[in-house]
């Protein structure tokens, strides 16, 4: 056998291997997305939105509607392999991957792939119930589809870093808490920055998650405060240097070997 | 050929402690290996170099003429581990462990539970193929690795500990099992503290102790290095004491009223101790070895009354 063909069946059985173990327990990792996006409609979108009114041309309720998608996808793509790669880990069963032959990037995108695949189940659940609250086109299928896996790609590998890097249950949880969440809250999912006086609009400009959440949005309705191809461009960055710095980490053993 | 070559292997953890001092190892195609060692010796280190689980500090090591350094991959096609603890997703139904085990190795998925099956149907696991791999008991979980391992059908098979904690009847099924595998084509290394079973399973030992090698040879030619023997002789009648004269030379000595224990230096015959205790009316109605062989040898090695390194 070739190690064409060893690569391509190992990130298939680690893909599968993935969406199994998140799909045995759905009630735990699909369905509270879709009931939290659920709530954010009610609360921000029925109850206040309607007295905030407009908000980039378009009412309230379909203005936070990419934004809360994106939220969740980016939320379930790093859980899912943190979750994932830790309790591997910690189990020990990743020694069933280090002492077979698969190489350190097919064992990156196998989890990253799962991270993904989580990601795009998320996706559909919130996005099925953001039609009961709005009714949104979608200005750009492409490039709709392309912010959402590569937004996916890259918090996905986020969390492979978080989880080799873990010690403890503990480690996995505090940057989810402490980094993710106030950066998503602050990434403009419930307002445009143009809100913000000028010097905290420079200062929302060096958060990542702003580029993903206003280029996601200019898919979908076809109104963004950043320019697509900065967003692009940072995204893409941010990709290449997560990628480069795991397998740097699988290569030395980080976390996984003595 | 040989299926393993390990030359100045040396493994120094990051807290300083020395693992490996440099040791040299060969395991030819088709042996029973077995590599014995006390707790802390470096045995699991060494598996776990070999395995590509442990960095090590220098030397190489050679899996059937592929080096680790330079050919990773097929060195890792050609081996099979039996870790010593349990390291399976607990979570996960069995035949779905050992077919990811083989699609690790490039097994077609649909191939994979197939091997699965015969793995799982071989180790006696098939009615618990879609069990979760927590329910098992502690016998069942050590020949679901067993299974595991041989998913991808490897041509060395590392064994590191495999029977600790399963009971007698499943030991002799696992010894039975090892045999056939072996008996396949299969290269078998061994670790185990039962030196009963490496007595009975290998052909060729090494014993690994403070990180180095200390002996290395067959198993026959190491149990020659045994100079006495002690057996425990049960009588049909009561004695209470030894008879005066002397016993033609064999060292007797009575441990209660019903049972004997005698020294036989190697190579002495027995016939005539038998002889001398019937001339003494006494009847002997049992008779067996105090000690397992392999075990008088290794404590006295690990505890340096041979020394140096057998060859």
């Amino acid at each position: 056998m070739n190690q064409a063909s060893l690569n391509r069946i190992a990130f298939q059985t680690i893909l599968t291997k993935e969406i199994l173990r998140f799909m045995r327990i759905w009630v735990q990792t699909v369905v509270p997305p879709g009931i939290t996006t659920a709530l954010y409609f009610v609360i921000f979108g029925a109850l206040i939105g309607e007295r905030i009114g407009e908000m980039g041309g378009y009412r309230y309720m379909e203005f936070i509607v990419p934004g809360l998608i994106l939220m969740s996808v980016i939320t379930s793509s790093y859980a899912n392999v943190v979750s994932s790669f830790y309790f591997s880990k910690f189990g020990h069963h990743v020694e069933e991957l280090l002492i077979s032959p698969v190489p350190n990037w097919v064992i990156l995108a196998g989890y990253v792939g799962g991270g993904v695949a989580r990601g795009v189940v998320v996706g559909i659940v919130v996005t099925l119930v953001s039609l009961f609250f709005a009714d949104v086109g979608i200005h750009s299928y492409l490039l709709t589809l392309a912010i959402f896996v590569l937004t996916s790609v890259l918090f996905a590998l986020a969390g492979f870093i978080n989880a080799i890097f873990a010690k403890s249950f503990d480690d996995i949880s505090i940057v989810p808490t402490f980094v993710l969440t106030p950066l998503t809250y602050l990434g403009g999912v419930f307002y445009s920055i143009q809100l913000l006086p000028e010097f905290w609009q420079q200062v929302s400009l060096a958060n990542p998650v702003l580029y993903m959440v206003n280029a996601f949005r200019y898919g979908i309705l076809g109104v963004s405060d950043i320019s697509l191809g900065v967003a692009f461009g940072i995204i893409l960055l941010f990709i290449s240097v997560l990628t480069i710095f795991s397998l740097s980490l699988l290569r030395r053993g980080v976390g996984i070997k003595n | 050929m040989t299926a393993l070559s390990i030359r100045n292997l040396r493994k120094t953890y990051a807290n300083g402690v020395e693992a490996l001092k440099g040791i040299d190892l060969d395991v030819e195609q088709g042996d029973f290996f077995a590599l014995l060692g006390p707790n802390g010796a470096g045995k699991s280190t060494a598996i776990g170099i070999v395995c590509s689980l442990v960095n090590k500090s220098g030397g190489s090591v050679r899996v059937f003429g592929h080096d680790l350094d330079t050919d990773p991959a097929a060195v890792k096609r050609c081996i099979g581990l039996v870790p010593q603890e349990f390291n399976f997703n607990q979570f996960e139904p069995l035949e779905e462990i050992v077919a990811n085990q083989a699609g690790y190795y490039g097994v077609e998925r649909g191939e994979a539970f197939r091997r699965a099956g015969e793995c799982l149907r071989q180790l006696d696991l098939w009615d618990k193929r879609r069990t979760i791999a927590r329910a098992l008991s502690g016998g069942m979980k050590r020949r679901l690795m067993i299974a595991r391992a041989l998913a991808h059908r490897p041509r060395l098979l590392i064994l590191d500990e495999p029977t600790a904690g399963v009971d007698i009847e499943i030991r002799y099924a696992m010894w039975d099992l090892l045999r056939e595998i072996n008996g396949q084509g299969t290269t078998i290394i061994l670790t185990t503290h039962y030196l009963e079973e490496a007595e009975r399973l290998c052909r060729h030992i090494a014993i690994i102790n403070h990180g180095e090698i200390i002996e290395h040879s067959s198993l026959s030619r190491f149990l020659d290095k045994l100079r006495t023997e002690t057996f425990e002789l049960n009588l049909r009648e009561r004695l209470v004491e030894l008879p005066g004269q002397a016993m033609g030379g064999y060292a007797l000595q009575r441990l209660d009223d019903l049972t004997l224990e005698v020294d036989v230096p190697k190579g002495q015959s027995v016939n005539g101790l038998f002889k001398i205790l019937s001339d003494n009316g006494i009847e002997v109605i049992g008779m067996r070895s105090k000690h397992n062989r392999l075990e008088q040898l290794f404590m006295d090695m690990v505890k340096g009354a041979h020394g140096g390194n057998g060859g």
